[in-house]
């Protein structure tokens, strides 16, 4: 695990990003126990943005965050977490895409 | 605040928003077009292989000054394990055309480029303005939007969802649902910057010339997926993609897969030295013909990839979104000049329309396709490809076997694998998916 996120931090460092700080665009809701798609989040995410705690639930820091919107597909119906896409003008910015 | 009213609003700046505001503003409509990113394509991820032909239909002589990076004279289909790949290659000088068939593209040059084009045509180009909700009317006919700069609404005759594969603004008003996790793809990219001439002479190429790898095998772990390698003038794109369900049941990591990939040993020499400059990903409509929702309604159309008009099985997206943008916009042009409202019965023009193109064809053609590849993943992705590698160097290795023993041993290899009868249903089962 923490040789495949130091790797994630090293690929992520090469891209642009305006983080729109203090808003976050993706939110997972208070839960109990994390349902397995939201679990699996915790590998599935390309940029490795959902964490597991120490106390068995699902975190998310999404200033890495590439907007794929796997996560959302995975996990938005069942309302675990709640997604939107940053104001305009802020996230990712391909350089080249 | 924008008070004036549009004919139309075209939501993003993609391949199909790009083609449709094009189209709409160079036939005379006022277009209001809006995109989320800080220019056009900052948020946008592709292979990237573009087809000329379709967009040639809207920009006959793109060629002068789009930012194209090689034409392709190659093209390589690998089918691989952990060790090693079979392949069929095809080159030929004939794509040494005066207009060539395919270009590699880098998106974010394109995308800013394409959007020039749209700005001389005589469209209102916003950026940094992310849609977030349709205005209806009382009878729930599509008015117009709102975003998160104005306070207010803008009014349009009809809205555009140009706005890809994630459709957010049209899945919330429910005009259609979400993707489903079996019917998209993840991709995951990098870009591996090399100087031209070591590229050229890698692939053996001349100048300006291109090459491009697709490839299926172990690399996927038995997911449904797709590794590609394209080589652009500066840079190769090397990435690949599985499938959202596959990667959540297999809690694979799509950038271990990718690391596995770039130090496979036949992809390893390919790279070698090269300074990547940026990791992306994005998500692709693998669903087909049976995935396609709602295309239009009360004062709005869908086009491109939030309509999931792509082709998993040709590797072809861009000239669907290109296609069904430029069309969508033809049949809006010709609702406008008969004087027409934009309803729905007068919007299903596009959809009659679109039928009769490759686009609707291709996917219908393909229908079964997603489905039989998504079921037998594992046969498909795994299974086949190691046996065909085993059956290819069992072939090429000279180790006094009578060749008959050899010929033996990789019959029954396959059959130990997939039994007679799996190896008839498969066979039987593909071809009349393909047919
Ligand atoms: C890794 C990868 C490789 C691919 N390779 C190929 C290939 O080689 N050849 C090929 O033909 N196709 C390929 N495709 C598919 C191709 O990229 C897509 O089919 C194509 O980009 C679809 O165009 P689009 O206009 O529908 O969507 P997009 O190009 O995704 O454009 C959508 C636009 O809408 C904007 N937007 C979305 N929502 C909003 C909102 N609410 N407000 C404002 N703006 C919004 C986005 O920022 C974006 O600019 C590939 C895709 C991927 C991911
Ligand atoms: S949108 Fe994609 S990159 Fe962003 S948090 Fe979700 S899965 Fe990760």
């Amino acid at each position: 695990m923490t040789i495949a996120a130091s790797r994630i931090e090293e690929k992520l460092y090469q891209n642009r990003y305006l983080v729109d700080s203090g808003r976050p665009h993706i939110k997972v809701r208070p839960h109990q126990k994390p349902s397995s798609n939201l679990l699996a989040l915790t590998r599935v995410c390309p940029a490795q943005c959902y964490e597991l705690t120490d106390e068995g639930q699902v975190e998310i820091i999404a200033d890495g965050c590439m907007e794929c919107g796997t996560c959302r597909v995975l996990c938005e119906a069942s309302g675990e977490i709640e997604w939107n896409y940053p104001r305009g003008g802020f996230g990712v910015l391909f350089k080249f895409g | 605040m924008i008070e004036e009213k549009f004919d139309a609003i075209v939501v993003g700046a993609g391949m199909s928003g790009n083609a449709a505001a094009y189209t709409m503003a160079s036939q005379g409509l006022n277009v209001l077009q809006l995109e989320r990113g800080e220019y056009p394509g900052s948020k946008n991820v592709q292979g990237a292989i573009m087809y000329a032909n379709m967009l040639e239909k809207i920009i006959p002589d793109f060629r002068d000054d789009a930012p194209l990076e090689r034409h392709l004279v190659e093209q390589r289909l690998w089918i691989m394990d952990d060790t090693s790949h079979t392949g069929i290659h095809y080159r030929s000088d004939d794509f040494n055309e005066a207009k060539p068939n395919r270009y590699t593209i880098i998106r974010a040059q394109f995308d800013k480029w394409f959007s020039r084009k749209v700005r001389e045509a005589g469209a209102t180009v916003l950026c940094e303005t992310t849609v977030t909700e349709l205005v209806r009317d009382t009878k729930d006919k599509v008015i117009g939007v709102r975003t998160d700069r104005t306070g207010g609404e803008i009014l349009a005759d009809v809205v555009v969802l140009a706005e890809g594969v994630s459709g957010l603004l049209g899945t919330r008003a429910r005009l259609r649902e979400m993707p489903k996790p079996k019917s998209v793809a993840l991709a995951v990219k990098e870009m591996h910057f090399l100087p031209e001439e070591v590229i050229e002479q890698r692939f053996g190429l001349k100048a300006g010339e291109g090459c491009v790898i697709e490839a299926v095998g172990t690399i996927s772990r038995s997911m449904a997926g797709l590794g590609f390698l394209y080589t652009n003038k500066e840079s190769i794109s090397l990435g690949i993609g599985c499938l959202v369900s596959d990667f959540a049941s297999m809690m694979e990591s799509p950038y271990v897969i990718l690391d596995a990939l770039k130090s496979h040993p036949s992809i390893r020499p390919l790279i070698a030295g090269s300074e990547v400059k940026e990791y992306a990903a994005h998500l692709i409509p693998e669903g087909g013909y049976k995935a396609i929702p709602q295309l239009f309604g009360d004062g709005w159309v869908v086009v491109g990839d939030a309509a999931q008009l792509n082709n998993a099985v040709h590797r072809e997206g861009s000239n669907l979104a290109m296609t069904s943008g430029r069309i969508a916009a033809e049949a809006i042009v010709q609702v406008k000049s008969r004087t027409r409202p934009m309803t729905k019965q007068n919007l299903a023009l596009y959809k009659t329309m679109l039928e009769k193109s490759f686009v609707i064809k291709d996917l219908k053609k393909y229908k079964d396709m997603p489905a039989l590849l998504h079921t037998n993943s594992q046969n498909f992705f795994t299974t086949y490809p190691q046996l065909m590698s085993q059956a290819a160097q069992n072939f090429m290795r000279v180790d006094g076997t009578p060749k008959i023993d050899k010929e033996k041993a990789t019959t029954a290899a396959f059959i130990k694998a997939r039994s007679r009868w799996g190896l008839v249903s498969d066979v039987v089962r593909l071809a009349f998916a393909w047919r």
